[in-house]
């Protein structure tokens, strides 16, 4: 049996969501989001909710996700991201809503509507992308940059505290990785709290899983924000290529960010 | 005929926007404003009519739900006063650039920073002349008594409908605050999913299968398209200077020399208008009811019929006289005067300084 | 036991060549292709088509979505 008689209409068991539009990702090669795009896309055309969701997209790498996603969409002001899914959710509580968020976004200048939107309990999904990096500024320490790690503003690594060395030793300086996910798990407004990633199948399969349910639960229930961490990379501004970016991830970035449910129908779970 | 009744000028407005069918109001607590977010509260309008009402964690936050809420389609609304509506400018600027309409109403104390919780006029600049960053405009209404802070709701919806941008009501802690008589509209139902989706097909409301999604965005990185954005949203604020400039004249038809002030300042130019013409002064009142579009035609007009001065009466250091000169054009003398940092000037000294300065003893 | 067989067709013109989806397949099907697309990137290809069963591990990793994958039962 050649290729060609495999590949035939009847045969295809995966291809790119029919809820993505032509228009090709400007993200990087290997970036996460263009995965991440790709499986939210896939819940809302297996839900059959096209026509009555709304998408939020933040400031950040992914500030045209509009462009991509086949439904209708609004792009919100750095960090507001929420405060936009809040104010639709509000007026249209029969759509579902969706808001899709970098680390810098969701966790530095938009923490205040972050924190009050999830203590509020909006039905409302929140898709929060985390690669420790500012991405579209060119590289710069975002709120969940590890300890140690270069960026652009870090270029010696984050360091909470001034090293020793000219006697300032000990004072505060570039802070700790922000934790926002479990922050926000411990608010009663949360439902669903998850923290997955989409490095290779296995993970990918799980991320969808959560997505899916982030999504069921805003269409089934009244209140509760529905909130997923998706631990992703970010090769360019890593400086790595693509497949060793996956693999620091795995080695440096989840030892901090551990995968897996935080909160589940609004109780935390217990590890 | 609508009801009469006694009322704050903060809660006419509030009350009116139930009236309305306004679909969401979005808020934060501000002295001397805060009564709007107080009376909507108290007034259960989710029951009443279905209205939202939610206090934000903050004025940014609350101007973020009514760009997003006002691009869904809905009839949305927040107020504040001058720090919170500095905080207000970023949102306000992504609804200038993603033409979305809503209405905000100002109270203004007064500034600069946090300044007092006294009246004031001195943020015309930030509402007229932008305020936050880029080329854009705002309707500027500027409400005079508690009827028309009741009465520019609609007046603002309506606006902020037909050219999709936004409408702000540049009021002052006096208007805000004053009791007077006002005459309530009747309610009016809010608008229904079928009506919105007919009549704004820009509107967020979920794509149909086999349409073009929508995409509510200030963003345009194609400098072609840009431009032609930006000129498209001149050519629109130009419309509203042809089509939407309202003001009110007073004792004009035969004045040598004029009043302008808006807002409470208007009302004791009124008063001084009234002292000079019993000195035997032919003295009038322009009153500006759009601040933009402003009428610098009714003054381009005044001086033709023989007009000899003008001064600009404002709670600010001088402002609308910018405008006032601008329309002036040299042809005629104007001036400033104004009280400022929570101080209301007297009709007596207004008329004075219309004396002593564009007069002449 | 049935087994699989699968191929898989890459959008090699939107392909950016970043070799997840290579080092994803557990056969060692996929390979960034020497010759590149219009914009310069080596894009995947089946380096060795007999081996694949048709698991889209490709197709659910791939950033950019320009894998389809097909498969028949034997």
């Amino acid at each position: 049996m050649t290729v060609e008689d495999i590949i035939k209409p009847e045969n295809l068991v995966y291809e790119k969501s029919k809820l993505l539009t032509s228009k090709p990702f400007h993200y990087c090669p290997g970036c996460g989001h263009g995965t991440i795009h790709r499986i939210i896309a896939e819940v809302i055309e297996e839900l059959g909710i096209d026509e009555k969701t709304i998408g939020v997209s933040p400031v950040g790498c992914s500030v045209m996700a509009y462009d991509y996603f086949d439904v209708d969409f609004i792009e919100a002001a750095h960090g507001r991201a929420t405060a936009c899914a809040t104010g639709i959710k509000r007026v249209w509580p029969d759509k579902v809503v969706f808001s899709y968020q970098g680390d810098g976004d969701l966790a530095a200048i938009g923490t205040c509507e972050t924190i009050h939107t999830c203590n509020r309990g909006e039905n409302i999904t929140m898709i929060f992308v985390n690669n420790g990096i500012y991405g579209m500024t060119g590289g710069q320490m975002a709120p969940t940059t590890l300890e140690g790690m270069k960026t652009a503003t870090t270029p010696y690594g984050r360091k909470a505290t001034l090293p020793a060395g000219a006697g300032f030793d000990g004072i505060p300086n570039n802070g700790y990785p922000l934790h926002i996910t479990e922050l926000i798990a411990h608010l009663p407004g949360t439902k669903y709290v998850t923290r997955q990633a989409v490095y290779d199948p296995a993970h990918v399969r799980k991320a969808k899983a959560a997505i899916k349910k982030a999504f069921e639960n805003q269409i089934n229930g009244k209140s509760g924000v529905n909130f997923v961490e998706i631990v992703s990379n970010c090769n360019s501004n890593w400086k790595m290529d693509p497949v060793k970016a996956n693999q620091w991830l795995v080695e440096n970035m989840l030892p901090e960010y551990p995968l897996g449910d935080i909160k589940v129908d609004g109780k935390i779970v217990e590890k | 005929m609508g009801e009469l009744k006694l009322m704050k000028g903060n809660e006419a407005l509030a009350e009116s926007a139930i009236r309305y069918g306004c679909d969401a109001y979005f808020g934060y607590p501000i002295t001397p404003q805060s009564e709007v977010i107080e009376y909507l509260s108290e007034q259960n309008p989710y029951e009443r009519t279905g209205m939202v009402v939610l206090q934000a964690e903050s004025e940014l936050a609350a101007i973020n739900m009514v760009y997003a809420a006002g691009a869904a389609g809905k009839r949305v609304m927040t107020s504040s006063s001058s720090p919170g509506v500095c905080l207000k400018q970023e949102g306000i600027a992504y609804i200038a650039g993603a033409e979305v309409p809503c209405v905000y109403a100002d109270v203004v104390r007064g500034g600069p920073g946090l300044g007092t919780i006294q009246p004031s006029q001195a943020d015309y600049f930030q509402a007229v002349k932008g305020g936050g960053n880029g080329d854009y405009k705002n309707i500027v209404l500027a409400p005079a008594s508690v009827q028309e802070m009741a009465d520019f709701v609609a007046l603002g919806f309506d606006l902020a409908f037909k050219y999709r941008m936004a409408v702000c009501i540049l009021s002052d802690g006096a208007i805000g605050q004053m009791m007077e008589k006002v005459v309530l509209p009747e309610q009016k139902p809010r608008m229904t999913e079928e009506e919105i989706k007919a009549k704004y097909p820009w509107a967020l409301t979920g794509r149909k299968r086999g349409t073009q999604h929508r995409i509510i965005t200030s963003l345009d990185l194609d400098s072609n398209k840009m431009e032609e954005h930006n000129r498209h949203l001149q050519a629109k604020y130009k419309m509203v200077e042809e089509n939407e400039v309202r003001y009110e004249e007073i004792n004009c038809e035969d004045a040598d020399y004029v009043f302008v002030a808006y807002g409470s300042s208007a009302r004791i130019a009124q008063k001084s208008v009234q002292l000079g013409r019993e000195q035997g002064l032919k003295l009038g009142l322009l009153r500006p009811i759009t601040l933009f579009p402003y009428p610098t035609k009714a003054i381009e007009n005044l001086i033709n019929h023989g007009v000899k001065g003008f001064l600009s009466v404002e709670l600010s250091c001088g402002q609308m006289i910018e405008d006032v000169k601008l329309a002036c054009n040299g042809r005629v003398k104007a001036e400033h005067f104004g009280r400022v940092g929570g101080i209301i000037h007297t009709p007596e000294e207004v008329l004075e300084a219309m004396k002593k300065q564009i007069i002449g003893e | 036991m049935a087994g699989f067989k699968g191929a898989v067709s890459v959008d090699t013109e939107r392909c950016k060549g970043c070799g997840v989806c290579v080092v994803n397949c557990p056969m060692q099907v996929l390979g960034l292709a020497k010759e590149v697309n219009g914009k310069g990137y080596n894009y995947a290809y089946m380096a060795e088509p007999d081996k694949c069963i048709g698991c889209a591990s490709c197709g659910i990793v791939c950033p950019d979505g320009v894998i389809s994958v097909y498969k028949v039962k034997l």
